[in-house]
This record gives structure tokens, sequence and C-alpha cells, in this order.
């Protein structure tokens, strides 16, 4: 167990490195950041004069050695447009960007493992076939136009909603969230159904296909011959099965519903860290690009880590034994 | 004495609509049981014995359904049964062991809690007094250390071990009737032995008749006091299982009989049955075995009826009486 952890460990450190390398590779050929950050009339000597305060006059390899150096101190590099430390920033807005994720994945599976249970258990039902055609729309209409026409429906027209901003906020644990005030509720709800209809719809898929596939086996056939009550084969010997499945992927999907919050976040205006990240690209501000890419590696490392970890204890074949081998 | 179990023109078909029949998987099936009696029910691979054994349990997958005849369990139709009431009988007075016991334990569930909700769904009880229970059960099949393998999962138990488990679990309610679908098929030679002394144990103890569904004759003529012999979908053959297994009347029980090798003499080809078992999709018209059956004449293409002799019962034209 213990040798598997540490295994486990080390992959993930060479996994980081190898990304911040990547990272900070491709961030530099994007485009030359002193082009934005200054007055266009500067002069030639101010000119390298902002270029040696950024230090961007030094060779790529020495860069990345003082920012290699600069992390294991906790120091992710200054904003150039800011002027502040890159991952203050980014931690500032960690807070809009995680309630907006959480509150997606919540609705994911709040809707999707009932509707997909339900259209796995009658699968010749009329219903089941709306909500899986429903399904197929949550899938493929693209996110940016379906927070267009929420905005427009809901806030144009109905006027029950706003359409954007993270409306007023109260403080917890030194920060700041919307969910605990009405008013940023009000706010939260758009941009969390937008986000998490994608997610709602791999939820319910993935439930419905666990389904098809638990029920004809002789375990679920063995124990409606012991006489169990429905509830307890659909709801114990049929979801415990089915939820490794949807948790391992669910998991999974957190992290790329935290990096790709950027769509949603900008289109309703959510002052969130995917909003920083595409200004920070228009201004080409390197630290902060690289401190967020770097962020979103730990997190999808993480969360792996923490899969795992769920999955051998909802499964108890693949529990991380010390006697195989 | 009274019958437990009357089964008279069962039908089971499988994908079958209002106004087109379906495949039929069971076909006109009657036999009776009585009180603590065994019987083997025995047919190849295809024949229709374990969706005859899940009819009476109402447990037949979508898209097959029960569309004739009747099944009459202590004076009660089982057929159009109340689901409550149907699911009250299940595991309580009509238990089922499975085939494969690698298949038939949650592998997410620990055994104590598939043992133990078992007994919670007919006789409420607390958790402490049902886990007692549960691990007596474990004990009286002969598993070691009942106590400490109620917390573990299926996968850490072999299959004769899982076998046990589910006989255990069959047993709790000393149920009036279990249906054995080829308990023993999947397992080696040796735990076969057990397992079959384990159940003659358990059926014995607490007077509980059998239906052996198998297609392995050895066992039958150890297990069983009467035989049905089934054939695409039709019972061919009932009867006392010396008289069925000595001398019998169809052409078919006859040929199953020879193919078993220790029947065969040593240096001699194998016997076998010309032919092979035929799909439930191209049955051929009256007797489904005159194709493949050395007496077959124009009479078989009507389906003989039933000949019943007061012992035993068959469906031939042209029954052999030579013996074996």
């Amino acid at each position: 167990m213990l040798a598997s952890l540490l295994r486990r460990l080390i992959q993930a450190i060479m996994v980081i490195l190898a990304m911040t390398i990547i990272v900070f590779v491709g961030v530099n050929v994007i485009g030359n950041p002193v082009d934005i950050l200054i007055n266009p009339d500067a002069s030639q000597a101010e000119y390298a004069r902002v270029v040696a305060h950024l230090g961007l006059d030094r060779p790529l390899w020495q860069q990345y050695l003082m920012f290699i150096q600069g992390i294991f101190h906790g120091d992710f590099g200054t904003s150039f447009v800011y002027n502040k430390p890159a991952l203050s920033l980014i931690v500032e807005r960690l807070p809009a960007t995680l309630e907006l994720a959480i509150s997606a994945l919540l609705i994911a599976i709040v809707v999707g493992l009932p509707l997909g249970l339900y259209a796995g258990l009658h699968p010749e039902r009329m219903s089941s076939r709306l909500i899986m055609s429903g399904s197929i729309l949550g899938f493929s209409l693209p996110t940016f136009w379906v927070g267009l026409m929420f905005i427009l429906l809901f806030s144009v027209q109905l006027g029950w909603l706003p359409s954007g901003g993270r409306g007023e906020t109260a403080s917890f644990l030194d920060a700041s969230w919307s969910f605990l005030t009405a008013d940023g509720l009000h706010h939260l709800i758009l941009p969390a159904l937008n986000l998490a209809l994608f997610k709602t719809s791999l939820v319910l898929r993935l439930t419905r296909a666990g389904v098809q596939e638990v029920l004809p086996q002789d375990y679920v056939k063995f124990a409606r011959a012991k006489g169990l009550s429905e509830n307890r084969v659909i709801y114990t010997h049929v979801l415990k099965n089915l939820m490794i499945p949807v948790v391992t992927i669910t998991g999974l999907e957190f992290g790329s519903l935290i990096a790709f919050s950027v769509v949603t976040e900008s289109i309703f205006a959510w002052p969130g860290m995917g909003k920083l990240i595409i200004d920070s690209i228009n201004n080409l501000d390197r630290p902060v690009i690289v401190a967020y890419l770097m962020m979103m590696v730990i997190l999808f490392v993480a969360l792996n880590f923490i899969i795992d970890i769920c999955y051998t204890l909802l499964d108890p074949r693949v529990r991380l034994d010390t006697k195989g081998k | 004495m009274a019958n437990l179990l009357t089964v008279s023109n069962l039908v089971t078909e499988f994908g079958g609509t209002k106004t087109a029949p379906g495949l039929r998987a069971v076909n006109d099936v009657s036999f009776a049981l009585e009180k603590g009696r065994v019987l083997g029910l025995v047919g190849e691979s295809g024949s229709g014995k374990s969706v005859t054994g899940f009819s009476i349990m109402g447990l037949v997958d979508r898209p097959g359904k029960v569309t004739g005849g009747r099944i009459i369990f202590d004076d009660r139709d089982l057929i159009g049964l109340d689901p409550e009431e149907m699911r009250r009988l299940r595991g309580k007075r009509i238990a089922m062991v499975f085939q494969d016991p690698m298949m038939t334990l949650n592998p997410v569930l620990r055994i104590g809690t598939q043992i133990t909700e078992a007994i919670q769904a007919h006789d409420p009880m607390t958790k402490s007094a049902a886990r007692a229970r549960a691990r007596d059960a474990l004990g009286l099949v002969g598993i070691p250390s009942p106590e400490e393998r109620l917390d573990a999962y299926p996968h850490e138990f072999s299959g004769g071990m899982r076998q046990r488990v589910a006989i255990a679990i069959a047993m709790l309610h000393h149920p009036d009737l279990i249906i054995a679908d080829e308990p023993t098929t999947a397992l080696d030679v040796t735990i076969q032995s057990q397992i079959i002394a384990e159940f003659q144990k358990m059926a014995e103890i607490s007077g509980t008749a059998v239906i052996w569904i198998t297609h392995d004759l050895a066992i039958v003529s150890r297990l069983a006091d009467d035989i049905a012999v089934m054939y695409a979908g039709r019972l061919v053959e009932t009867g006392p299982v010396e008289q069925i297994l000595g001398d019998p009347r169809h052409p078919y029980t006859r040929g199953l009989i020879q193919s078993v090798p220790s029947q065969n003499q040593r240096g001699h080809r194998l016997h076998q049955i010309p032919g092979m078992t035929p799909s439930l999709t191209r049955l051929p018209g009256g007797c489904s075995f005159r194709t493949r059956c050395g007496h077959a004449t124009e009479q078989c293409h009507t389906i003989p009826e039933r000949t019943d002799t007061g012992t035993r019962t068959y469906r031939c034209f042209h029954p052999v009486t030579e013996g074996l």
C-alpha cells in the first residue's frame, strides 16, 4: 500500500515537472508581452529598461531556472499587468470558480443520476427516449450558445435572473462566496446551469449504460430470488456497482469543469479564474498564465490521486493489497 | 399425498407480440412434485430447463414472458400472482441456486450483508440477530470460521465456497422448494460431490423438495427420485428415476443415456445422437426430435400426445421397448 502510494507520488511529481517545461516554453513563443505593456511612444532606452526589469533579456533556460527556483519558495512570478504575485491573483479568484464548478457538479449529479437510472430501468418508455434524446442535445449544443440563449430567455425576455456578475457575496474562511447570500445565489443559477449542461448529459448516459450493464447480471437475479424488495435490489445491488464508473468519471471531469469554466465565466462576466486567464492571455501576462496552468496540472494530478483512492473504497476487488505481487 | 407443485401446460415465450407468437422456450410443460421429493430436470443446453425454473420463480428476463398454463404451488397459482405476494414467496418458500457461483454473489457487497438482507427481507429482526443467524447458516454449510468470513467479499472465496454461501442463503428460511440450476456444473469434480452432499443434507433437514436442473445424468441417478427429460422446450419423458434410466421409452432419452461415456464399452466409439439440437427459430414441425430419430415415420409430423401409464409419461408414437 505504502509503496504503491509512493510510486504514484513520484509519478505525479514527474508529470508536474514535465508540464513546467511545456508550459514555460509554450508561453514564451506566443508573443512578446513588452509590446503590449509598454506605451507605443516609449523610447528605445525605456523599452530596454522594461525588458531588463521583467527579466526577459536573459536566455530562456535561465528564465526557466529562476521560475523553478521561485516555485520552491512558493513564488510563481509577479503579474506584469497587476504587479502582484500571480499566485495570489489566482487564489483570490479561486472561490468564484470553485463555487461555480461545485454547483455545476451537484446539478449534474442530482439531475443526471436519477434520470439515467430511470431511463435505464424503463428503456422502452416514451419518457426514457425523450430523456436520452435530450441528453444528446446536452452533449452537442455548444456551451457558449446555450449560455447566450439562457441570458436571452431568462434575463432579457423574462427578466427572472441577472445576466452576469456574482451579486452580493458573504465572507467565509477569508474568501467571499456568492452562494451564502440570496442575491449571490440568484446570480449563480444561470452560469451553474450552463456549466452543468454537458456534465449532466454525461452522468445521465453513464448511469443508464451502467444500469443496462448491471441489470442482466446473475447477482441481480439472485438478489431478486432471495425475495428482496425492488428498492433494495435497485438502490443497493445495482446502484453500488453502478457507482464505480460514475464516480470515477465524474471525479475526473471535475477538473475539466474548473478548467473549462472559462467559457461560462466569460459569458456571464463571472469574475473567476477562467475570466482571469482569458484576460491574462489577451495581455500576454506570462506569469499569470504559467501559474494558472501549473495550478490546473496540480489539480488534475491531485484529482486522479483522490479518485484512485475512492475507487479502491468502492470496489473491494481492486483494494491495493499487500499480498499481491 | 397432495402435490407441493403442479405445473400444467406451461408456456414461456420470448419476444412474442399480441399477433405473432414468440419463440417458445418452454412449450406445454406439465409435471408435479411432491413434498420432499427430488426431481431431476434433464436436457441439453437450450432445451428450456433453466427457463422452466425461472418461470416458476417469476424471474423470466424481458422480453421473455409466461404466456400460458398454470403453476400451482401450495394451492395458489403463481402465474399472475401479485408481485408483492410473489416476492414474499421467493427466498422464503421457493429458493433458487444458480449455475455460476462466480456470478451469483454481488461483488461489491460483503457476504454478511448479502446473507442478512435475505434474512431481514422475510423476518424483520435486529441487525445483530440477523448477523448471528447468518453466521450459523455459514457454519452449517461447512465454511470455516464463519464469524470472520461474514466480513469478507465474494472474491475472497473460492468457487466451491461461494456455492456453499449461495446454498446457505437459499436454505435460510427452510423453503419448501429449491430450484437448483446446474449448481455443480461450474465446479471441480471433487467439489461437485461435496456440494451435492451438502444439498442432500440440507434438503433432508428441512424436508425441502428439489428441482435439480442439469445435463449430467450421473448426478441425477445419484440424487433424484424422478426425472423429467426436456427437448426443445417440451418434456419428452417423465417418471421415476430407475424406470427412466433403466428402461427409457423415448428415443431421445435413450440416446442421452447411451451418450454417457461409462455406458459405452472400452475401445468402442462413443455413442452419439446424430445431428444437433435444433434452434428454436427452426424447429421441425410435429415431434421436434424426428429429424434426429431413427424411429421417425410420417406420423411424427404431428405432435404426439402425452402417453400416461400411471407411473410415467412420454410423448412418442414409437416408444422404445427393448430396454438398454
